[in-house]
Formats: C-alpha cells, sequence, structure tokens
C-alpha cells in the first residue's frame, strides 16, 4: 500500500481493466451479479472473499477460461469478448501452480516466449532475468517433482511473469504455504509488481494476505461487490457489517437512533445503561431508527478502576477469557446482557504489576470516533 | 498407507499366481522335451525349435498375424484415442448415449456375434474376406479397449495444466500437441500393446473373416490342436513369452532410467 | 477471426466424428445385416442365403424374409438347453471367479506400495501370451494321462486317473483361468483406492474384522465388484474356445452352437438367428454395463 500512489480519486484517469455490468451464470445458480469494476494500470489489487462468492470466476473470465453471460470485459479500452486466453495479454499464476510436469523449470519458464515464437537466445536471457528475480538460478535443469513447494511458486510467478503481460492474475497464491513463508512470499511479491511496474490482481479469501498486499480491496459477497477501497477505508470504515465481520475481528452492538447532539448521534443500546456517543457525520439517520454500531477491538480500553465521570461509551463487564498472544493479549469481556466483548491490548511492557485476571469486573470504554455505525 | 499382509493374504497371493503362471511354465518346460508325449520327459531339446522355424506354414502364418497385429493395433489406438478425448471432453454432445454403448458394447460383446457380424457386412458390400477384412474386424474390436485405457488417464488428467498452457499463449491444438500428449503418451502406448495382443491372440473373429491366403497364427494353431498336441507349437509360445518379458523387463528399466536421469 | 474459429470447430469436430462414424459402420450396421439375415432362408449359392437384398425389388426382398428360423430355434429343444446351460455356466464361473479372484485383489491392494506395480504387471502378463496356448496346456493338464492326475497319484491322493477334461469341470476351470484378469483388476482398482481410516474406525468402534469386512469392504467395493462380474459374465456366455478344447460333446454352449451352424452345417440364416437369440439374452446385462462405465465417467470430477 502506497500513500502517494490513487489513480482512483482522479477522475481523468483511464482504467486498465473495466468489467462492464458483468453477469455469469451457470443453470440457474448466479455466479456474478451485475458488476462493475474498475482497475487502474500500476494497482496491486485484491478480489477478496469468502468461497463461493464469484471471486474465481471473475478472474477465470479476465483470463479468457469463462465468457461472461451478460456484459462487457475490457483491457486498455479494448474489449475482450471473442479473445481466447491464448490471444490475451493476461498471464496467470494458479493455485496449484500448475507446472508442466514432463518440462525442466527453464522449459516451464521458456514456454510461453516459446509460444510467441520468440528467437532462442533471447529466450535464454529472459529465462535468466525471471530465474534471477525469483532467486532460482541454481534450479533451472530440476524438474517440478523435485522442488519444494515455494519454489514451485516461484517457478509458477516467474513462468506467468517471463512474457511481461499487461496484467498478472494470481490465485490464491499464498494459500499452499506455511505461515513464516507466507509472510516472507507477500513482501516479495509486492516488492516485484512494484520494480516491475506491473498490474496484480489476486484473488483470495485470506484478509491478512490482501490487507497487506493490496493497494486496493474489492469485497465480494455473492457475486456482487459490496465495497471497493483501500486497506484502511475497508477496515476503518466498513460499509457494512458483513464486511466488518469479514475483515479482522470486530464487537457489534446493536441499538436505536435517539437523536443527533453537536454532531454526535446518540444511541440507546441495551450493552449500556446510558446511551452511547457515537461520531460518524457521513451517516444520515433518524430518529428511532435500528442501527449496529462496530468498535474494533483494539480500540477499545479496558480497565479495572472505574473511568471518571465524564467518560462516555462506558460497559461494564466479566473477564470471561483471557488470551496471552505475546504482542497483545485478547480479553473476552461479559456484558450483563450476555454479549462477549473482544477486547485487545499491545503488551507495550514487559512486566506488569497486579495485571487483569479472569473473572474480575472491568470496565470497557471506547471513544466516539472509534465506532462506525453500519448500515445493513 | 500403512498396510501390512495377513497370512492370508500372502497365501492367496501365491496361490493365486501360482494357478495363473504353471499352464505358461509348464509349455516352456516342455518346449525343451525331446518326446513328443507330455508324460514322458525325453530328456532336454531344442529339436522342436528348429522344427518351429522349417515349418513354412506356421511362420508364413505368424508373419500374416504380426502384420495385421500392427496395422489393426495402430488403427485402433488412433481411434480409441479420439474417442477417449472425445468421451472425456465434449460434454454432452447429440448421440452421445448411442456412442458409449458403441464404445463399451464391443469390450463384453461373445466373440462370435462380432465374428459373424462383421462377415455379413463384408459379404453384403461384397469384400473379398482375407487380410483386410480381418485388420478392420480386429481394428473395430479393439478400439474399445484403447479408449478405457486412455479415457482413464485422461480423467485423472489435470485440467489445469491445458488452461495454463492456453494462458501463457498455445492455442488448442498446438496445446494438446505439447502438454496433453506427452503426459497421456504412456497410457497410449499401453492401450496399443493391449490392442497388438488382442489382435495377434484372436481367433474366433479371424477364423469368420478369414479367406484364400490369410490364415493366422491363432487359426493354424487351432487346427493343428484339434489333432493333437504339437510341440511346435509350445516352442512357439515360449518364444512368445520370452519376447514378451524381455520387452516389459526393458520398458521397466527404460522408464526406471529416464526417471533417474530427470533428477540429475 | 470468423474463418478461423470455423476451421476450429471443424477440427474439434473431427474427434468424436471420426470414430463415432467407424463404430456405426463396422459395428452398428453389421448388427442390422444380422438381423436381416436371421429373417432369411438358405441358400446353395453365393451368398449362401436369400433373398439378396437388391434395391429394384424392395417389396420382393421384404416379403421374402420370414420368422422361420426363430421358429426353429423355439421348436427345437437344443437351443433351450444350450441357452440355459450357456447362462448357468457363465454365471458358476463368474461366481467362482468372484470366489477366487477376490483374495488375490485383496492381497494385492493391501501389498507395500512398491510391489503393487509389479504385481499389477504380473497379473498382465500372462495376459500378452496367447490365449489359445494357454488353454491347450490346460488340455495337457487336464487329461487322464496329464500331469494333474501323474501328480496328485504321484503324492498318493488317488489311485485312478481324473477324468476331468471334457467335462463341465474343465470349462469351468478354463474359464477361470483365462478371465482372471478381467475379474482381479477391476476389484483391484477398487479395493486400492479404499480409505484404510474407514476400516480402522469400524474396528475402534467395536467391529470384528470379519463384520468390518462384510458391512465396509464389501459395499465399498461393490463398484469393482460388479464390474469385473459383468466384464466376465456377458462374454463367457458365448464363449466358444474353452468349451471347445476344454469341454466335452455334452457341455452344450451357445456359442459353439453359432459356430457350428455356421462351420459344418452352413447354414448362415439360422446362425443368425443364434446370434440374435444370444443378443437378446444379453443386452439387459450389456446396458447394465454400459450405463455402470458411463456412470464411472461421470463421476470422476
Amino acid at each position: 500500500m502506497r500513500r502517494a500512489f490513487a489513480p482512483w480519486s482522479n477522475p481523468d484517469a483511464k482504467p486498465l481493466i473495466r468489467f462492464d455490468n458483468v453477469t455469469k451464470r451457470f443453470g440457474d445458480a448466479m455466479a456474478v451479479d451485475h458488476l462493475s469494476l474498475n482497475i487502474f494500470e500500476g494497482e496491486f489489487f485484491c478480489l477478496l472473499g469468502p468461497s463461493g462468492c464469484g471471486k474465481t470466476t471473475l478472474m477465470r473470465m479476465l483470463a479468457g477460461f469463462e465468457t461472461p453471460s451478460e456484459g462487457m470485459i475490457s483491457l486498455a479500452g479494448q474489449s475482450l469478448a471473442g479473445v481466447p486466453p491464448y490471444r490475451r495479454p493476461v498471464n496467470m499464476m494458479f493455485q496449484s501452480y500448475a507446472l508442466f510436469p514432463h518440462m525442466s523449470v527453464e522449459k516451464n519458464i521458456a514456454f510461453g516466449l516459446k509460444q510467441d515464437g520468440m528467437p532462442k537466445d533471447q529466450i535464454a536471457e529472459r529465462v535468466g532475468e525471471m530465474l534471477r528475480l525469483v532467486q532460482l538460478e541454481k534450479l533451472a535443469r530440476r524438474y517440478p517433482s523435485q522442488l519444494s513447494g515455494g519454489q514451485r511458486q516461484r517457478v509458477a510467478l516467474a513462468r506467468a511473469l517471463a512474457k511481461k503481460p499487461k496484467v498478472l492474475l494470481l490465485d490464491e497464491p499464498l494459500g499452499a504455504l506455511d505461515k513464516k513463508l507466507r509472510e516472507e512470499t507477500q513482501f516479495e511479491l509486492m516488492d516485484i509488481q512494484h520494480e516491475l511496474h506491473m498490474t496484480f490482481v489476486v484473488v483470495t479469501h485470506d484478509q491478512e494476505e490482501a490487507m497487506t498486499m493490496a493497494d486496493r480491496i474489492a469485497v465480494m459477497d455473492h457475486g456482487r461487490i459490496v465495497q471497493v477501497a483501500t486497506p484502511g477505508e475497508i477496515y476503518e470504515q466498513p460499509k457494512t457489517r458483513f464486511i466488518a465481520e469479514f475483515v479482522g475481528d470486530v464487537n457489534i452492538l446493536e441499538g436505536h437512533v435517539q437523536g443527533q447532539e453537536n454532531g454526535l448521534w446518540r444511541v440507546k443500546t441495551a450493552s449500556a445503561d446510558v446511551p452511547l456517543t457515537i461520531d460518524d457525520p457521513d451517516e444520515v439517520l433518524h430518529s428511532g431508527q435500528a442501527v449496529a454500531i462496530a468498535v474494533r477491538p483494539e480500540k477499545m480500553v479496558i480497565q479495572r478502576d472505574p473511568p471518571g465521570p465524564n467518560a462516555l461509551n462506558v460497559l461494564t463487564g466479566e473477564v470471561w477469557d483471557i488470551g496471552y498472544l505475546g504482542d497483545w493479549t485478547v480479553y473476552r469481556v461479559r456484558l450483563a446482557t450476555g454479549e462477549i466483548l473482544r477486547v485487545t491490548r499491545a503488551n507495550a511492557s514487559r512486566f506488569v504489576e497486579n495485571p487483569i485476571d479472569w473473572d474480575e469486573q472491568v470496565y470497557v470504554t471506547f471513544a466516539p470516533d472509534a465506532a462506525v455505525i453500519l448500515a445493513e | 498407507m500403512n498396510r501390512r499382509l495377513s497370512l492370508f493374504n500372502v497365501t492367496s497371493l501365491v496361490i493365486g499366481f501360482a494357478f495363473l503362471y504353471l499352464p505358461i511354465l509348464l509349455l516352456v518346460v516342455y518346449s525343451f522335451n525331446a518326446s513328443r508325449l507330455v508324460t514322458v520327459w525325453g530328456g532336454f531339446s531344442t529339436q522342436w525349435y528348429g522344427a518351429l522355424f522349417r515349418n513354412q506354414a506356421l511362420m508364413e502364418a505368424a508373419w500374416v498375424t504380426v502384420r495385421i497385429a500392427l496395422l489393426s493395433a495402430t488403427l485402433a489406438t488412433i481411434l480409441g484415442t479420439l474417442a477417449a478425448l472425445a468421451l472425456t471432453r465434449y460434454g454432452r454432445f447429440p448421440g452421445r448415449t448411442l456412442f458409449t454403448g458403441m464404445v463399451y458394447a464391443p469390450m463384453v460383446m461373445p466373440e462370435v456375434i462380432t465374428g459373424l457380424s462383421l462377415l455379413l457386412f463384408f459379404v453384403a458390400v461384397d469384400l473379398d474376406r482375407g487380410f483386410w477384412t480381418i485388420t478392420l474386424a480386429h481394428t473395430t474390436l479393439t478400439m474399445c479397449f484403447v479408449t478405457v485405457v486412455v479415457q482413464s488417464r485422461l480423467m485423472t488428467f489435470d485440467r489445469s495444466l491445458e488452461e495454463a498452457a492456453m494462458d501463457l499463449g498455445a492455442p488448442p491444438l498446438r496445446t494438446f500437441f505439447s502438454v496433453t500428449l506427452p503426459l497421456i503418451a504412456p497410457s497410449i502406448v499401453a492401450g496399443f500393446l493391449l490392442a497388438f495382443t488382442l489382435s495377434m491372440d484372436d481367433l474366433v473373429v479371424a477364423s469368420f473373416n478369414a479367406g484364400p491366403g490369410a490364415t493366422t497364427l491363432p487359426i493354424k494353431i487351432y487346427s493343428q490342436v484339434r489333432l493333437g498336441l504339437s510341440p511346435e507349437v509350445n516352442a512357439a509360445s515360449t518364444i512368445l513369452i520370452g519376447i514378451v518379458t524381455f520387452g516389459v523387463i526393458a520398458a521397466t528399466l527404460l522408464t526406471k532410467r529416464s526417471a533417474l536421469r530427470k533428477a540429475h | 477471426m470468423m474463418e478461423r474459429s470455423f476451421t476450429r470447430r471443424l477440427t474439434a469436430g473431427l474427434v468424436p466424428a471420426v470414430p463415432y462414424l467407424w463404430l456405426g459402420l463396422f459395428f452398428l450396421v453389421p448388427f442390422l445385416i444380422v438381423l436381416k439375415i436371421s429373417l432369411s432362408d438358405p441358400a446353395v449359392a453365393q451368398p449362401p442365403y436369400k433373398p439378396v437384398f437388391e434395391w429394384s425389388d424392395i417389396a420382393g426382398f421384404l416379403s421374402g424374409l420370414d420368422l422361420e428360423n426363430f421358429e426353429l430355434l423355439t421348436q427345437d429343444d437344443l437351443y433351450f438347453r444350450a441357452t440355459l446351460s450357456s447362462v448357468r455356466i457363465a454365471a458358476i464361473s463368474t461366481l467362482l471367479l468372484l470366489l477366487v479372484g477376490f483374495p488375490i485383489a485383496y492381497g494385492m491392494a493391501r501389498a507395500p506400495e512398491r510391489y503393487r506395480s509389479l504385481l499389477v504387471a504380473l497379473v498382465i502378463l500372462p495376459f500378452w501370451t496367447s490365449f489359445l496356448i494357454r488353454i491347450y496346456a490346460w488340455v495337457a493338464i487336464l487329461k487322464p494321462e496329464g500331469l494333474l492326475t501323474q501328480a496328485l497319484m504321484g503324492i498318493g491322493l488317488i489311485s485312478e486317473p481324473l477324468d476331468i477334461l471334457n467335462t463341465e469341470t474343465a470349462v469351468y476351470i478354463g474359464i477361470v483361468y483365462a478371465y482372471l484378469p478381467f475379474m482381479v483388476l477391476p476389484l483391484y482398482a477398487t479395493l486400492e483406492k479404499m480409505d484404510d481410516a474407514l476400516l480402522e474406525a469400524a474396528l475402534d468402534l467395536g467391529s470384528t474384522p470379519w463384520r468390518s469386512f462384510w458391512t465396509i469392504t464389501v459395499p465399498l467395493a461393490m463398484p469393482g465388484i460388479i464390474a469385473g462380474s459383468l466384464l466376465c459374465f456377458i462374454p463367457a456366455v458365448g464363449e466358444f474356445v474353452i468349451p471347445d478344447l476344454l469341454g466335452g460333446s455334452e457341455t452344450l454352449m451357445i456359442g459353439r452352437q453359432l459356430w457350428s451352424e455356421f462351420f459344418s452345417n452352413r447354414d448362415w440364416p439360422l446362425a443368425s438367428a443364434v446370434a440374435i437369440l444370444l443378443l437378446i439374452i444379453l443386452v439387459v446385462p450389456i446396458v447394465i454395463y454400459r450405463d455402470v462405465e458411463a456412470r464411472r465417467l461421470e463421476a470422476r470430477p
């Protein structure tokens, strides 16, 4: 995620990839539902969503393996309708890697270049370049069956990048890797994308992956896009309850709007005695409306001593569970209503005197601007 | 998988394979028996091998049989592979049920029926019976076996490999020849060998469709067997067994060697 | 672009079309001809049946067809007995094949991984050697002066020569021997894929090995059992070579009847009628077999 790079906010910018009211039906089932989306050149874009949300279908339509039932997909202003996958300047890194088992690493990477009729010496040069990029120079002659999972993934990446396509599609690229490798690879992918000035479109169900790597994320559900925004916006300004719950952990408090006071909303909930004060000026609400309030666990403050008399948004409860994670501690606090709040706190100092313990009565507070009012 | 063999398992395997191989061992042993009779061991002798090679009729029949087998197996492999591709890659096309039926039926159909029906067909179209009619008959009979072998491999084939090839710029035909074909090649070869063997071995269909000048080895052997056991036939089958065993060992060694080479 | 896709569709269309046409011509059409000939009369002519099909006289042709041959089949109880006997022998042989083949397939499936392909190769190897000659080897073993008698007499189990050759027993032995790979391989394919964890779960829950075998292993192996059984039963009904070489004159099988009608009596129409009869008997098993195989095709992803 890069600060200065935001072509989507420029109204004159022309998108590289355009999905225009694209629909895809398989029999009676609608996999993609009248979806429109713009992706800009140089973006690291993520399609995020649970299984079955249509993200893979959307990507396959872009690659050319499925055709839209309705609507149009265009690349650099030109429609892709009728263009078979072997004629698109789009390359894909498959989830299973799909390395040709009867060809060596070199031959795998060279495959796409051979199809273009590139002269042999140029092919050799480009293959060498790719091998250096993914740090596999020593393994050029090996066969896929002799490589580890991580090495195979890098060959798949090199093969897909060899033709320097306009767009690289990555289908769950990190799914098969273990945790440590996953983290390393995430940053490697971002570096490669930046170095090559390419547009990457990643499909994943892992929101951590999306948040780390993407410039923008499109959250999908049931064939539709629910929100397209930067990771920061998705996390701190989720549009719907689905997004708030899908990306990261969240506490949801339900209540009714009482009114507005000094630009701040007053919401009456069963979770607290006093109505909550929420600072979310963009929302347009009327009195009595049912709302859901989302507060991220790290934005809540847990303390043993009662907060001052002017404190806003005070909830009381009992410590139900404590999870010590080394860098964070997770508290699960049971309120009088039976709801369980999730509160996290960084372990900022190495020694804590008299830490909060199980079954203690505690106070949980949050600032008015720490909460988001959600549309349903 | 952690599987252990019980005593029962081992016994059934030993008895089973002994049962399968006993007659074969017998043939080999008796091909070297100086005496004609099965009941008497007359001492070690290779005379029957000499007699075999001097037996013009038998040798000619063998040559005809090999030619028919090579030709029909080649045709059967091509047709059978096409059929396998059609069945696994073409989804629902009109007439698919009938097609499946026609592909699988020859596998189980009694040979007397297929033999007779093909002969009647050749008579109806006034085709002279002989080398070509047997070849056509064998092709039809054996192609379904090739289909089953190739189709079985195609079903476990990873389609994403073909998609990757197309994604990288290879049109469908090129994808087939550079990715699909090399990987299903072993099963195509297995299908060819199967078709070849079935053709070499066939008595019934060949008998119905034979004509003057085209006698196959099985037909010759059958006529001799009815008259009494002939040791030259033993010699012939021992040679055949030897060739086949040698071929299987060679094939196994070759595949092991190429796997080793790939590792370096 | 449009031209390219047309030629592409043409070549793509050839893939199913070529084998389809071949099979249609050399498999389907012949059957129609068999049907026609079964409705004809024998003649001393070339071809040895009448009426011969003439485009110019279709009406005359159709009027020359009759069901005479089929009447013959129903009148002479020889064919009825041969049919019954063929089905009986084939059914018993199939059962024997299951009893003999299942332990072998089971043993192969439980063998350590590295031996399994060797075992499969060993099962297939005899198949590459001449079928005719292997059956003929059994003649040497089973005849009264043959090896079996000699061996058993040698160890003193019997005192008189065994009379197995030229009886139904010899036919059973022959069919089991010849068809064994056709039973073992489908069974092995199914058994090998079985998840061991299922058996372990059954044992863990208190089922004895014997019980687990019947309630878990056998039902799961059923597709292989059905495929193997059909693959053996159907051709066995029409088997000719084995009853001819190993069975005696009392072993009535319909394949032999067909052969003798054709080659000995030169009565092509009657032979065709027998073929139709055989087809009618087998049509149901053949359709079942086709369905089983077709479903196997759909089942895999």
